[in-house]
């Protein structure tokens, strides 16, 4: 079988096109970079959808610690805490047993206890919590220039919000949500180690890995393909993030602009 | 039959439960041995790292820099495989000289009898031990070179005017990297440290899936439901409970944890020319 017919058999295996079975035998090079690639398809799935909508709630998130009243603010600091205080890995499995509780009280919550959801909102609520924590401390660490000169300009209520504290906020705060970003991606290997099945075998670029090593008793050539996507991936969510630091800080001079460094921190 | 409040307080002592207690022990044991050697690991890492030879240092970097690029788990998974893998293809070049046949045949690996970690004949506990044992070193492998990084930063951000003088003093070069950069560069290496700590503590669950029988796996095991037939607890599927002890646990952890290492910082900061230090010596 060549190599291509293996990318069209399985380059889409992830999410259910193609052949339904997984090699079990004679795994060659190829189609462990192909299956682990398609696994890479979910990976991106999760990251990018919990990063865009983590990064709207995050901002929720920041304001209510940084103005709200006093209750939102305890809750925006409770929920902060409940999820940077715990790990990741626990937070999917008492989701996952709370989602399967919860389809037994009513079946529109069936959806909540697959994957593609379930997960997807763990991931979602766990990002939200440690980017609103950046952004807050970002709030906290704008210039009191800034501001003072806003007042001056005459800037007030809404328009000082959306001209001056929030780009600055996000200037200051660009850099570590970067690294946040990036760990997001990593953390999306965990979803299928942690109670949530796999369905069909469609599963993300670990799990593959992991059925290869298991396969082929030889760790050496699989996770070092997985290592290698990673940091393709990792370079591209550098490479975007490096655009819009650049367009954030566009009026400072080159040699000023905050350079984004990767900072990695491993597991959340 | 045993109702409510006793049924609740027999059913929590019950063998299995004893499990599940002592399994919280291993978890605490994990760190309690992990995060020394981590240091360890670390503080050879940057000390490697800032060897006036360049290969040397190119030997600490490089492996401050391969562990630190990779993606989470990947590397759990990885290392439990290749360090087992690595031990038993020593131990059957040391004590197998005379086989011939390849250790990799297709997709086995396979090496005599006495060569295998732990020998087949060995009791349980030895497994269960070795088993622990390889997790710990995954662990001291992946964060020993996050906590190199810290102290190979926190090394080279002692005022160069501390080694300067150490030196004008008549130190050798050993002399005021024991005496002088040490001691001071902890103030510096806390932060981050602490940061590191926290990661620690909530990588613990990642046990479960190096195969140690830790409290992720005893939560699952007591939380599935159970019919009468075969215990005399029956109850339905409770995981959901049991992992919120562990949600709970944890919380609890990272918060006490949170605590200590402020006062930690507050005690480090103690007569250092930093801005915590400078704050002190203002408010006394």
């Amino acid at each position: 079988m060549s190599c291509w017919e293996t990318v069209q058999k399985y380059a889409f295996q992830s999410i259910g096109y193609g052949e339904r079975v997984l090699p079990r035998t004679d795994i060659t090079l190829c189609d462990q970079f192909t299956l682990i690639g398609s696994g890479m398809i979910m990976n991106l799935y999760f990251g990018l959808l919990a990063v865009s909508f983590g990064f709207l709630f995050a901002n929720a998130l920041a304001m209510a610690k940084f103005s709200g009243g006093p209750v939102t603010r305890k809750a925006a600091e409770w929920f902060i805490f409940l999820f940077r205080g715990s790990p990741l890995f626990i937070q999917f499995f008492f989701a996952y047993f709370l989602f399967l509780n919860l389809k037994g009280v009513s079946p529109v919550f069936g959806p909540l206890s697959a994957a593609w959801l379930g997960a997807l909102v763990v991931l979602f609520l766990n990002t939200a919590a440690y980017s609103g924590e950046i952004f807050y401390g970002a709030l906290l660490s704008i210039p009191r220039g800034d501001m003072e000169s806003a007042d001056a300009y005459g800037f007030s209520g809404w328009k000082k919000f959306r001209k001056i504290t929030w780009p600055t906020m996000m200037r200051l705060a660009w850099p570590a949500y970067t690294n946040e970003a990036i760990f997001l991606f990593h953390a999306t290997t965990l979803v299928f180690f942690s109670g949530f099945p796999v369905w069909r075998q469609q599963g993300d670029a670990l799990y593959y890995a992991k059925y290869i090593a298991d396969k082929t008793f030889n760790p050496f050539v699989p996770y070092p393909i997985l290592a290698g996507y990673f940091i393709l991936l990792t370079l591209v969510v550098i490479w975007i993030f490096g655009v819009a630091n650049k367009r954030l800080n566009r009026h400072l001079p080159q040699a000023k602009r905050p350079k984004i460094r990767y900072r990695p921190k491993m597991i959340r | 039959m045993l109702e409510g409040l006793q049924w609740l307080s027999c059913y929590l002592t019950t063998g299995k439960h004893m499990g599940f207690y002592v399994s919280f022990g291993t978890v605490l044991l994990l760190l309690a041995i992990t995060a020394p050697v981590a240091l360890g690991f670390g503080f050879g890492a940057a000390m490697l790292s800032r060897a006036r030879i360049a290969p040397i240092s190119w030997i600490g970097k490089g492996y401050i820099a391969a562990v630190r690029g990779v993606p989470d788990i990947a590397f759990f998974l990885f290392f439990v495989i290749a360090l087992d893998q690595g031990i038993e293809w020593l131990l059957h070049q040391a004590r197998c000289p005379e086989w011939t046949d390849p250790i990799r045949q297709g997709n086995d690996f396979v090496v005599c009898d006495i060569a295998k970690m732990p020998l087949g004949t060995s009791p349980q506990w030895i497994h269960e031990t070795y088993g622990f044992a390889l997790a710990v070193l995954t662990f001291a492998i992946v964060f020993g070179a996050f906590a190199g990084n810290v102290l190979y930063g926190a090394m080279n951000s002692v005022p160069r005017g501390q080694i300067e003088t150490a030196e004008a003093y008549g130190m050798t070069h050993r002399q005021a990297f024991w005496r002088i950069l040490v001691p001071q560069m902890w103030v510096y290496a806390l932060p981050g440290l602490s940061n590191l700590w926290m990661v620690l503590i909530k990588a613990t669950p990642l046990l479960f899936l190096l195969g140690v029988e830790d409290i992720v796996y005893w939560a699952r095991e007591l939380g599935g439901s159970k019919m009468a037939r075969f215990t005399d607890y029956p109850h339905g599927d409770w995981r959901m409970w049991y992992f919120l002890v562990l949600l709970v646990f944890y919380l609890a952890f990272t918060r006490v944890s949170e605590i200590v290492l402020a006062r930690i910082t507050t005690k480090l900061s103690h007569g250092q020319a930093t801005v915590g230090g400078e704050a002190q010596r203002k408010a006394a």
